[in-house]
């Protein structure tokens, strides 16, 4: 494992008095600022100060509140985290997947949405399909909105939670290299995590077959090359993505082999980035094909942590969220 | 719980309850209390931001008349509060716990100003969740009274009588350039 350093030092922004306000909704990791996407990222690690350790890892914060999970994709980790981080903090889970509700009935997204709303949802975490769902969501429901993935579009919780393992390993984010690579076209964590990362002042270069690179990539706000040797050398991150064979319509590559051997992440491979570099990955990961065992198991590899680290930075986007409702 | 001090702190005028030496004399007072009660076996926790100053400066105090280190750290009370419900989330705090823990110790809470006694509440919550002490005891620098709980101070600087509309201001040094107590009154 690679040393972890000392949290970086609270950023005056997290010192206001009175804190400071998410947005009503988190749809994208565009929607924050570099104050707001601190203030989030402090309060991880605050929590995280404040439960570690110790016997109860339990808060009283949000007693009372419902969060609902409305899941129209299948999701493991994500699910899981954010139903585990609404109970940490005491609040009411209650999951909603698609398949055995009346979604299978046929019952619209907004009949669905006004149902929740008549059961009292504070906060309704959604994942979809479609990119844009989360945002058509918020313009029925009174309660807050959290994007936790939608088609190809964004996952801005996923981007924070990257944010925040690569803050704890590399401290302050600004000036730092981080190469993402893989199959952006389809990844709403590539996206989320461009926002996020150039807004923390990072520079960001996306390594893909130019099948896999979305139309008006260059207009994002990151570097973009075919070339992931040369991308790799001395960068202080290297994230991988998964291949979404289940997007997939048509051939975006040759063969699984073709790939990998172009654009998988190995040993030799993973020697180039920084002597302190480190690995990450948003699961699930197709071992052997985007990434080999041996570097997802290997040193600098912190793809297990970013799970752990998922818990807390969701905590904060509740609690940042939720706490203060009823305030003018 | 404390209202929210001004802003502009420095710029404050109102009577002095407590110069810097005052306020020297006073924490030295509380640390032999504190020894006289617990023999120095005890450990202290601020509530932050100026609490955990004082608990600093309490426990090197005792540490310095007893001959034996005594443990301080910091526990947040954000999570726990009672009205998080009516303001904006607020930024949380650093909770840093000494490496003992709290479990069969005796813990002393440890404040700038005693008021409606909710942020004790709190802390006494957030307590419970870390461990279980043996003893849980409250110090303060100033009882400025208008209690809203059944919470008593075990170790008090300063008794004031104050009116609602009053603000007592501490500052410390570690945090706001100067040692000093001061009262403001409601205009």
């Amino acid at each position: 494992m690679t040393s972890t350093i000392e949290a970086p030092a609270i950023t005056p922004a997290a010192l206001a008095p009175t804190g400071l306000r998410l947005p009503r909704h988190l749809l994208s990791a565009g929607d924050l600022d570099r104050d707001a996407a601190l203030h989030v990222l402090d309060t991880a690690a605050r929590i995280e100060q404040a439960i570690g350790g110790r016997e109860v890892r339990k808060l009283p914060t949000l007693r009372g509140r419902t969060v609902v999970n409305l899941f129209y994709e299948d999701s493991t980790r994500t699910r899981i985290s954010f139903e585990v981080a609404a109970k940490r903090l005491s609040a009411d889970v209650i999951n909603f997947s698609a398949k055995g509700s009346s979604v299978s009935k046929g019952e619209s997204l907004k009949d669905t949405a006004l149902t929740l709303q008549a059961m009292g949802a504070d906060a309704v975490v959604c994942r979809h399909s479609s990119s844009g769902a989360p945002q058509r969501l918020s313009h029925w429901v009174e309660g807050h909105v959290v994007n936790a993935g939608d088609g190809t579009h964004e996952h801005p919780t996923q981007a924070l939670l990257d944010a925040f393992t690569l803050r704890r390993h590399l401290g302050e984010l600004a000036g730092r290299r981080v190469v993402v690579v893989g199959d952006v076209l389809h990844s709403r964590v590539a996206r989320s995590n461009v926002l996020l990362l150039s807004t923390l002042g990072a520079e960001v270069t996306l390594v893909a077959p130019p099948t896999l690179l979305p139309v008006g990539v260059q207009t994002w706000p990151c570097a973009v090359s075919y070339d992931l040797d040369a991308a790799l050398v001395g960068a202080d991150a290297v994230m991988m993505l998964r291949v979404q064979q289940e997007r997939m319509s048509g051939s975006f590559f040759p063969t699984a082999r073709e790939y990998s051997r172009s654009y998988g992440l190995d040993t030799r491979r993973r020697n180039l980035i920084a002597p302190s570099g480190i690995v990450l990955h948003p699961g699930p990961m197709n071992r052997g094909m985007e990434i080999t065992p041996q570097v997802a198991d290997g040193v600098g590899s912190v793809i297990v942590e970013q799970v752990a680290n998922g818990v807390v930075v969701r905590m904060a986007v509740l609690y940042l969220l939720l706490g203060g409702e009823g305030a003018a | 719980m404390a209202p929210a001090r001004p802003a502009d702190s420095t710029a404050t005028s109102g009577s002095t309850l407590l110069s810097a030496a005052d306020l020297a004399r006073t924490i030295d007072r509380i640390a032999h209390q504190i020894l006289e009660r617990t023999a120095g076996d005890a450990v202290l926790l601020g509530i932050p931001t100026r609490g955990v100053y004082l608990a600093h400066r309490l426990a090197e105090r005792i540490a310095l008349f007893s001959g034996r280190a005594c443990p301080s750290g910091s526990l947040d009370i954000t999570l726990y509060r009672d009205d998080l419900r009516r303001r904006p989330p607020l930024a949380l705090h650093e909770t840093r716990l000494p490496d003992g823990g709290v479990d069969d110790a005796t813990v002393i809470l440890v404040d700038d100003v005693l008021y409606s006694g909710r942020t004790v509440r709190a802390a006494l919550d957030a307590l419970r969740d870390h461990g279980r002490p043996s003893v849980v005891q409250l110090a303060v620098l100033v009882d400025r009274g208008h209690r809203q709980l059944p919470i008593r101070a075990d170790y008090v600087g300063k008794n004031v009588p104050t009116a609602l509309a009053d603000d007592v201001v501490v500052r410390l040094s570690e945090c706001d350039g100067a040692d000093s107590v001061t009262l403001v009154r409601s205009a």
